[in-house]
């Protein structure tokens, strides 16, 4: 007779001894969660085993609050979607609004609308990377150093349109006014410094070997998984699909430059969906070096456009490439001055609703992680 | 050697006046260089991040240590419903008091320290290890989950490089012959101990950072997961005890280090200048130290726990123990102290050179920074 237990024991324990999940709760309001989300973390130990996530907390009622209102009174609304950058959300809304009115729009507008939701999208990208940074665990710094750069873009759109988060710049039709007169200089230096930042950032993230431990391998995805997902943006390209609307489906003219759809090394890990965005906002500066050398002369907004935009039946689907993956919007009219429909397709909410499988089977720490590399933004998921 | 001085023994009721006197001093000074302590680390983590960090309370912001102290003190004391009463209030103080036994035995400059005892490396260690006592009372009596998971973390982590820690100042204390710091101190005239002990030194600093749960290894704080940890819960004058003990240890163990490592108070030529030349060698060292520390803090991303633990059992221990046995076979055999020197630094330079080599070993591309200039798809 052994005084060891038997195998079978040691497996199971002891008879009166047993070990309780744990439900953590992070949000609505904590740090890791970029806002208002709320997650349900049912932990064994420090494994996670259940995700349970909620939304909601930011709901306004976007797609009703347009049904209500005239076409270009809407259009505030649209940037405080995804308000890391509105101008992108914007350009969606328009050229919704532009297809179903049949509206074509001066080429000089289109090219200052393509270099404004460029810029929109490395403000986007330096939030996303920056704040990514802190979660992973380095105490602000990547974060200070992002938002440097990101302050200096919205200093730029506060002198091109008056407001920094929220520039409603755009209109159905064009723009609301031509650039300022020092646009050119302005616009280089500041691709100069947006690149500087890159490389910054690029030193004391990518650079450091901790961070690329953490993130390396870590909630790895498939080509195949991410398309039934539905995931689309950086959380697609990381898998090494270059699905790019801007290059598939070209929309406004973004079939005139000359720029590459960065995949990482296709793994589809949190690495690779940082690598890209960082590579993401190198393309971008290089679309808007075209956008500045290739700017038309002319007019900013269709000459004759009526004062309230009347549409008849019509019906359109509009797929633009948001920061965060494929923003499209779904419109509808039925006569009168107002949309009959307006509906969001949000790349935030369809990339959240990956979370639970990337998440499951990872630690706390890193369930934290891979929340920011998704990169959502409240006000798209909740609308 | 006057007879009030530091090492020897003063008979009767004399000796109560000189120690509450002495432990008085170096209690209000340590409470002074802990507000600024905090102000500094404002400060200079702000320098690095770009920012100007506190500038309105006074000039430069230099008041901000001495509002934040009155802000804590008048605030309310909370204590969670579900909270184990007893538990929970004693925490901060078991947590506190270590940190104050350790300052007892540091000698700050010639012969002057609260008490020189003749185990007062031992007794240093000893003391700053209660520490996690407090942390895992914090944990589990404040009823709150994130709570939890940080004293837990904090115990595991603890545990883990308490071994390296300790071993790596056995290595020194080898060599020195004796655990009395005002000794240890002294055999450092010629030369600080970290000529000889390179390896030990970078071991004893990677595992102090764990021990004070400073970055990189602040898994049990964690501000980005559980949000503070042990400490959710606490408030006012609970809360800034805490506080008092991270910045309070981050002191006692940079003064530490820089006795046993950096020569104290003695080297270069402190034994021949006065005390006050001693006194800004020791205070000097140990703010290069702190702010070493900080610096680490601003730019470090966390470790993962299972990658703490690896780095510890894995890499520190077994090149601790490497030293320790080879410090054993040079001190038997009385070969030479160069030979200390030249075994200690290939083991650092083993170290440094390994984990260098892992970050540019890459499987999959030679090197990552840089890489989003790179014409994609190539690399894919």
């Amino acid at each position: 007779m052994s005084i060891w237990p038997t195998e079978r024991e040691y497996i199971a324990g002891p008879e009166d001894f047993e070990t309780v999940d744990m439900t953590i709760n992070i949000g609505p309001a904590h740090p890791a969660t970029h806002g208002v989300f709320r997650m349900i973390l049912t932990v064994d130990g420090e494994r996670v085993v259940d995700c349970e996530p909620f939304i909601g907390y930011l709901h306004r009622g976007l797609e009703k609050l347009t049904e209500n209102a005239d076409y270009r009174q809407a259009m505030g609304w649209w940037d405080r979607t995804d308000y890391l950058a509105g101008m992108s959300c914007e350009m969606a809304y328009c050229m919704a609004v532009e297809k179903l009115a049949g509206i074509q729009i001066p080429e000089r507008a289109e090219y200052i609308r393509v270099m404004m939701a460029e810029l929109s999208r490395i403000a986007s990208h330096f939030i996303a990377i920056g704040s990514f940074g802190q979660d992973v665990g380095s105490f602000g710094t990547s974060f200070t150093y992002a938002w440097r750069e990101r302050e200096r873009i919205y200093d730029f759109f506060e002198e091109v349109a008056g407001d920094r988060m929220f520039p409603t710049y755009l209109r159905p039709g064009g723009l609301q006014m031509d650039l300022p007169e020092n646009y050119e200089p302005r616009v280089r230096w500041l691709i100069n410094s947006i690149r500087q930042g890159i490389d910054d950032l690029d030193g004391l993230l990518t650079g450091n070997e901790i961070f690329v431990e953490r993130c390396r391998g870590l909630s790895e995805i498939n080509t195949e998984r991410a398309i039934n997902l539905g995931l689309t943006g950086p959380m697609i390209r990381a898998t090494g699909y270059a699905w790019d609307i801007r290059k598939d489906v070209p929309y406004s003219v973004y079939d005139q430059f000359d720029f590459e759809i960065p995949t990482g090394f296709g793994t589809g890990d949190v690495l690779d969906r940082y690598l890209v965005r960082m590579a993401e906002m190198y393309q971008s500066t290089r679309i808007v070096e075209q956008c500045l050398d290739k700017l038309p002369g002319g007019l900013v907004l269709h000459p004759d456009l009526p004062k309230t935009i009347r549409i008849d039946d019509a019906e359109c689907y509009i797929r633009t490439e948001g920061t965060k993956g494929e923003y499209s919007v779904y419109g509808m009219a039925r006569g009168g001055n107002k949309p009959y429909r307006m509906k969001l397709r949000s790349p935030s909410f369809c990339n959240l609703s990956a979370l639970k499988e990337l998440v499951v089977g990872h630690y706390v720490a890193d369930a934290v992680i891979i929340l920011g590399s998704l990169d959502i933004v409240l006000g798209e998921v909740d609308k | 050697m006057s007879p009030l001085s530091f090492g020897n023994h003063i008979p009767g009721l004399w000796a109560w006046f000189d120690v509450v006197i002495r432990i008085a001093i170096v209690t209000l000074v340590m409470t002074v260089i802990v507000m600024y302590l905090t102000y500094g680390e404002r400060k200079f983590v702000a320098r690095v991040q770009q920012r100007l960090g506190p500038m309105r309370t006074g000039p430069w912001g230099l008041f901000q240590a001495i509002a934040d102290t009155f802000k804590l003190l008048t605030k309310e004391d909370l204590r969670p419903a579900q909270a184990d009463r007893w538990v929970f209030e004693l925490a901060p103080y078991v947590t506190f008091v270590p940190v104050l036994m350790v300052l007892v035995t540091l000698p700050f400059a010639k012969d002057w320290g609260v008490r020189n005892l003749s185990l007062g490396m031992f007794y240093v260690f000893a003391a700053l290890g209660l520490n996690i006592v407090g942390i895992l009372m914090a944990g589990l009596g404040s009823g709150n989950k994130y709570a939890l998971l940080g004293g837990l973390r904090a115990a595991a982590q603890m545990i883990s490089y308490e071994i390296p820690l300790v071993l790596s100042l056995i290595s020194v204390a080898m060599i020195a012959q004796t655990l009395d710091l005002n000794v240890i101190t002294e055999l450092q005239h010629r030369r600080p101990f970290i000529v000889l002990q390179p390896l030990a030194f970078v071991i004893f600093y990677t595992a102090m950072l764990s021990e004070l749960h400073r970055a990189p290894f602040d898994i049990p704080v964690a501000e980005s997961e559980i949000v503070g940890g042990f400490f959710i819960e606490y408030s006012g004058i609970r809360w800034s005890m805490f506080q008092l003990t991270e910045y309070g240890s981050m002191f006692a163990w940079s003064v530490f280090g820089s006795v046993v490592f950096l020569g104290g108070w003695e080297w270069p030529w402190g034994g021949d200048v006065g005390w006050g030349y001693q006194l800004f060698l020791t205070f000097l060292k140990s703010f290069i130290w702190i702010a070493s520390i900080l610096w680490v803090r601003a730019t470090v991303p966390r470790l993962r726990i299972d990658q703490l633990m690896a780095f510890s059992w894995k890499v520190l221990l077994p090149l601790v123990l490497l030293q320790f046995l080879m410090n054993g076979f040079i001190l038997v055999y009385g070969w030479p102290e160069e030979l200390l020197f030249a075994t200690s630094s290939i083991g650092a330079a083993g170290l440094i050179g390994f984990i260098v080599m892992r970050g540019l070993y890459r499987p999959k591309s030679p090197s990552l920074v840089g890489a989003y200039k790179q014409p994609q798809g190539s690399s894919a």
